[in-house]
């Protein structure tokens, strides 16, 4: 629980962050589809080094988590279905103005009718898991 | 005092939602990522012995306490300290959203379209109900969204998370380019 509590404030921080950075905001997320401010790029082009340079020094030194484990590297694999999944997240994203974390934070803010679009995020989700078997794209394995 | 409500330029922001990538492994190697929390929420709730939803999800329950806090983080961000001030979008953007009926009385959302009548018209459901599925539906589907493509798998130098990024943010310039507006006008 105590971890569980750890994780809780980890992502108040980063839906602090998100929420102060606009990055959650309906109008930042048109603003920079349309390439009319440096904002948002401006966030994904700190943010990225930011954690790539983090990495590479948890490596470097060896670091080891809070329980004394090796710290191991993410691995991303690919299949075709992050292309078609992504082009439809894309429009979702350019809809809503929110990816799934922006989704939680703009109901934090007090937007409270984006829980509907919350449910509707789990619907697709669903869907996504009843429909698979039919999808090309490969089927990611977990 | 005053500090608290404003909004942080990008080059605070960034480099603090960067930091959750490390922060996160070196707590009990986790992966930055919110799209699973839904996958997470399915399987608890309606797995329908559907292999994707078929795991103990328990184990993942970390995942769900992050989500919370990122629902506290906008609470605390968006409501508690929320900024009294409209957005600071460029003049050109501002333009296009007037051209709409759109004006920034807010930081976060317009209230004009995402409100609870809206919701029950065609263009409220294009906007949060068909928007939303897509983004669960493609997210999973590229088992991946902002945070866990674009912040940690490119932090991670992953090439698969790099045709991610480039996909959604391909998807979301032509849409807003070429859809939403006539969206907007409904």
């Amino acid at each position: 629980m105590k971890k569980n509590i750890g994780y809780l404030l980890a992502g108040l921080v980063f839906g602090l962050a998100l929420t102060k950075g606009e990055a959650i905001s309906w109008y930042r997320i048109q603003e920079m589809f349309r390439f009319e401010s440096f904002h948002m790029f401006g966030i994904f082009m700190t943010a990225i080094p930011v954690g790539a340079i983090s990495i590479f020094f948890l490596k470097k030194f060896d670091v080891k988590t809070v329980e004394g484990e090796p710290i191991e590297k993410p691995k991303k694999d690919f299949h075709p279905g992050i292309i078609i999944g992504s082009l439809i997240f894309g429009f979702g994203w350019a809809l809503t103005g929110a990816c799934p974390g922006p989704l939680y934070s703009q109901i934090g803010s007090g937007s409270l009718v984006t829980i509907a679009t919350l449910l509707s995020a789990l619907a697709g989700t669903w869907v996504f898991g009843r429909v698979q078997h039919l999808l090309p794209g490969g089927q990611p394995k977990s | 005092m005053e500090l608290l409500y404003k909004s942080w330029p990008w080059y605070v922001a960034g480099p603090v939602i960067g930091l959750t990538v490390p922060l996160l492994m070196w707590m009990g190697n986790k992966r930055l990522g919110i799209s699973s929390s839904l996958r997470h929420i399915c399987a608890a709730c309606v797995p329908a012995n559907i292999p994707l939803f078929k795991y103990n999800w328990r184990k993942e329950i970390w995942s769900l306490f992050f989500a919370g806090g990122l629902l506290l983080g906008g609470f605390v961000g968006g409501w508690v300290f929320a900024n009294p001030e409209p957005v600071a979008i460029s003049a050109k953007t501002s333009e296009y959203f007037s051209s709409f009926g759109i004006h920034q009385k807010s930081a976060l959302m317009p209230e004009e379209i995402f409100n609870w009548q809206t919701l029950f018209s065609v263009k409220g459901f294009l906007l949060m109900i068909v928007g939303g599925f897509m983004v669960g539906f493609g997210t999973r589907y590229a088992q991946g969204c902002t945070s866990g493509h674009g912040i940690l798998g490119l932090s991670a130098l992953q090439w698969p998370s790099l045709v991610a990024t480039c996909s959604f943010f391909l998807g979301g310039i032509l849409f807003s380019h070429f859809i939403l507006p006539y969206i907007l006008a409904l």
